[in-house]
């Protein structure tokens, strides 16, 4: 595998630095480019970040608090993935308490609490954070489309403009594009308003969810076995 | 010779004990235990390993160290690797009975690149008994774990305690345990050999991973267990995703080597539940915890002569207090069998009950169940020799912690809106919210909260709902479906057969005049 590579002298992809040679490092400068890698080509490797924040936990003199804010923002457009506990899990304390740090655990927090009003007026406060990640409101709004797809069946339109944070034409056109490729249907409700009907799923519509409760596991039958014979 | 019979005399009386001096049972038993590793007698090894040791301990050596390597070596034709063996043992009963110093903790780790090393290198050719596998990789864990918690108590460390750790910074490095576990991993391709299991290519589980084909087993058991080694690091440093991505070529859902030995399947089962319960995955510890509760309750009894029994049990009550988080959490009785639930009511039923509250005093419960049974938590960097000298042993602890409380917090209006949500097929919007003393777009963002948190995500971004008591919102009405609990008619009947079967069985020894 990717060990045979190393005589001919291939150079790693970050991916098979990771599987291969994870628990060394010199890999930390790779992984760091790697980050940088993921902001300006709009990917993302929770294992590569990950494997970079245990270095930096291992050699806390040599942690970067830039590629970790960075790391941070990415774990963030990744919900609802729980990569941002993740990641806080490895983050020292102390580091933890520096100004940004705090402002992007409080933006995670309005996510983790629906509260999507404050989520957008708090980051309309933190621009130097956020916009230096490319496709940050994006992700965002799929993850509140999302949400608002496993809570409701019909939803007004006002209440989904606020948890996407968008209004008039640029609202108008994003609907378009839902109805056009995720289902989504407009319906005019009686003088109050749009009201979109989200497609079905089984979160919001538990009746689509398959039953498997009556059958019998093998190993409970096996208990009779002896009896049977 | 004379000087050194000096020397010797000196240290006795410093000791308070000679660590030259063998006893005839010690002669007796390294003579024996070396014939039956040479003879791969794995029985007689088993018979010696876990009782005669235990029994010699408890008999000669209550309170101080088995004689020393170089003392025995010479009834053993000094035998590299039945010294490198009987060192670890040496160590791992001075860990468990006195407390070892700086510098036998780093000549233990010397003991173990030692050890490790020639194993790696593929000259070992016996045939260990699992048991003693597994103590190995337990104990060099532990032995890292303990490491770095003496190391973090900086405050009252002596400048000579200091000057070794200087001089020794290699000694349970972070990088170099994981890369020891990882290595024999690796070169026992563990991972391929339960591959190829799957396809029927090759046998290891079948056989409890011993080879009966002439070969060694351990490396391949070694290897085996060291991915539960590192399932259990990687908690330890609060890496729950890496830990169980570590553990996944072992198939938890069926038994297995991690089986074979009681301390593995325990310590196998509890991290993985715990990690899941850090992950949110609540629905997947509950399982797993309940499985291995029950298999505890049922085989207690056989372990109780065991040197483990005091860790079984410990290990069984810090899972009750990690399954009454999960429960209050995600309220999913149902998924317990009864025999767990009554221990578990008996254990936590009031504090159960007061968790359910989302007040101080219901967080104050979290953090007690919560710093009672989580892993001890390490800061695995060298601490800084600058003065003033900080204690930093908590650090990790806390921090872990803080960040399960906050989540514990995120949830607190949850168990009220499922309370309301039980009474209810439909209700409005407005309603609830005056029930609940919350305006409207204040419940909104609760009932989102209660979809997020109750929706959790597996690692292949798949979305599986934890919540026993589902709704939907249609304009401005909540419709409630509660997931009936399925009535499993088939497993109540199947008892019920094997009940009358038993009946009937007892009816026909009964003799009658």
């Amino acid at each position: 595998m990717g060990r045979e590579k190393e005589t001919t002298k291939v150079a790693y992809t970050v991916e098979q630095l990771v599987a291969f040679n994870r628990y060394n490092p010199d890999i930390l400068p790779d992984l760091e480019n790697y980050v940088n890698d993921q902001v300006s080509s709009q990917t993302y490797s929770l294992e590569a970040n990950l494997c970079l924040l245990r270095l930096y936990q291992f050699e806390p003199e040599k942690m970067s608090s830039q590629i970790v804010a960075r790391i941070l923002v990415k774990a963030l457009m990744a919900m609802p993935a729980p990569d941002f506990s993740l990641c806080l899990f490895l983050i020292p304390e102390r580091v933890q308490m520096e100004e940004q740090f705090k402002t992007l655990i409080v933006l995670s927090h309005y996510l983790e609490t629906g509260r999507f009003r404050q989520f957008w007026d708090e980051a309309a406060k933190s621009r130097h954070i956020v916009e230096a990640v490319p496709g940050f409101e994006q992700a965002i709004q799929r993850h509140a489309a999302h949400v608002l797809s496993l809570t409701y069946q019909n939803i007004p339109r006002t209440v989904l403009a606020e948890a996407i944070n968008m209004e008039g034409l640029s609202l108008d056109k994003f609907l378009e594009h839902q109805v056009a490729n995720s289902g989504w249907v407009i319906e005019k409700s009686q003088g109050r308003g749009q009201l979109i009907v989200l497609p079905r799923n089984e979160f919001n519509d538990p009746a689509l969810k398959k039953n498997a409760a009556d059958s019998v596991p093998l190993e409970h039958i096996t208990r009779i076995f002896p009896i049977l014979s | 010779m004379a000087n050194q019979d000096f020397e010797e005399r000196q240290q006795t009386q410093e000791l308070g004990y000679d660590p030259n001096f063998v006893p005839d049972s010690v002669k007796s038993f390294v003579v024996h235990l070396y014939r039956h590793i040479r003879e791969k007698n794995v029985y007689e090894i088993h018979q010696m390993y876990e009782s005669s040791f235990q029994t010699l301990s408890e008999r000669l050596f209550k309170d101080t160290p088995w004689p020393s390597v170089d003392a025995v070596a010479h009834y053993v034709d000094n035998d590299h690797v039945f010294c490198l063996l009987y060192r670890e043992m040496w160590f791992r009963h001075l860990y468990a009975r006195l407390t070892p110093t700086l510098r036998q903790r780093i000549d233990s780790w010397d003991n173990y690149c030692s050890l490790f090393q020639v194993v790696l290198h593929g000259v070992v050719n016996m045939q260990l008994p699992n048991q003693w596998l597994w103590d190995m990789v337990d104990e060099f864990v532990y032995q890292f774990q303990s490491f770095c918690q003496y190391r973090a108590k900086m405050k009252n460390k002596t400048e000579q305690e200091i000057a070794l750790l200087r001089q020794f910074d290699q000694a349970w490095n972070v990088y170099g345990v994981l890369n020891f576990l990882q290595a024999l991993v690796e070169k026992s391709t563990i991972i391929q050999i339960l591959d190829q299991e799957k396809e029927g290519l090759e046998q290891f589980t079948a056989t409890d991973g011993y080879d009966y084909n002439g070969g060694s087993n351990v490396l391949k058991v070694l290897g085996y267990f060291s991915m539960v080694g590192l399932l259990r690091v990687h908690c330890l440093l609060g890496d729950y995703h890496t830990g169980i991505k570590c553990l996944l070529p072992i198939d938890i859902s069926q038994q297995g080597v991690y089986t074979s030995v009681i301390g593995s399947h325990i310590t196998t089962i509890y991290h993985y539940g715990f990690a899941n319960l850090m992950l949110r995955r609540y629905v997947e510890a509950i399982r797993e915890f309940n499985k291995i509760l029950l298999y505890i309750f049922k085989t207690k009894q056989y372990h109780q002569k065991s040197s483990q029994y005091e860790q079984i049990l410990k290990k069984n009550e810090q899972m009750y207090a990690l399954l009454a988080i999960c429960l209050s959490l995600c309220p999913q009785s149902r998924l317990v069998d009864e025999t767990v639930n009554s221990q578990l009511r008996e254990k936590y039923g009031e504090k159960m009950a007061r968790m359910q509250r989302y007040d101080d005093e219901a967080f104050a419960i979290y953090d007690e169940l919560f710093s009672y049974a989580c892993p001890k938590f390490i800061t695995p960097s060298a601490p800084s020799f600058e003065e003033p000298l900080v204690n930093y042993n908590q650090d990790a602890y806390r921090l872990q912690l803080k960040l399960f409380l906050y989540e514990a917090k995120q949830q607190q209006l949850l168990s009220g809106v499922r309370t309301f949500l039980k009474v209810y097929s439909t209700i409005s919007l407005a309603k609830l919210a005056s029930y609940m003393e919350v305006d409207e777009p204040t419940l909104r963002t609760i009932l989102m909260t209660y979809k997020h948190k109750t929706h959790a995500v597996d690692s292949d971004g798949k979305i599986t709902s934890n919540a026993d008591v589902d709704f939907y919102i249609d304009d401005d009405t909540i419709h409630v479906v509660e997931s009936k609990p399925a009535k499993r008619y088939g497993d109540y009947f199947l008892r019920q057969i094997v009940k009358l079967e038993g009946v009937i069985n007892e009816m026909d020894g009964i003799k009658l005049d």
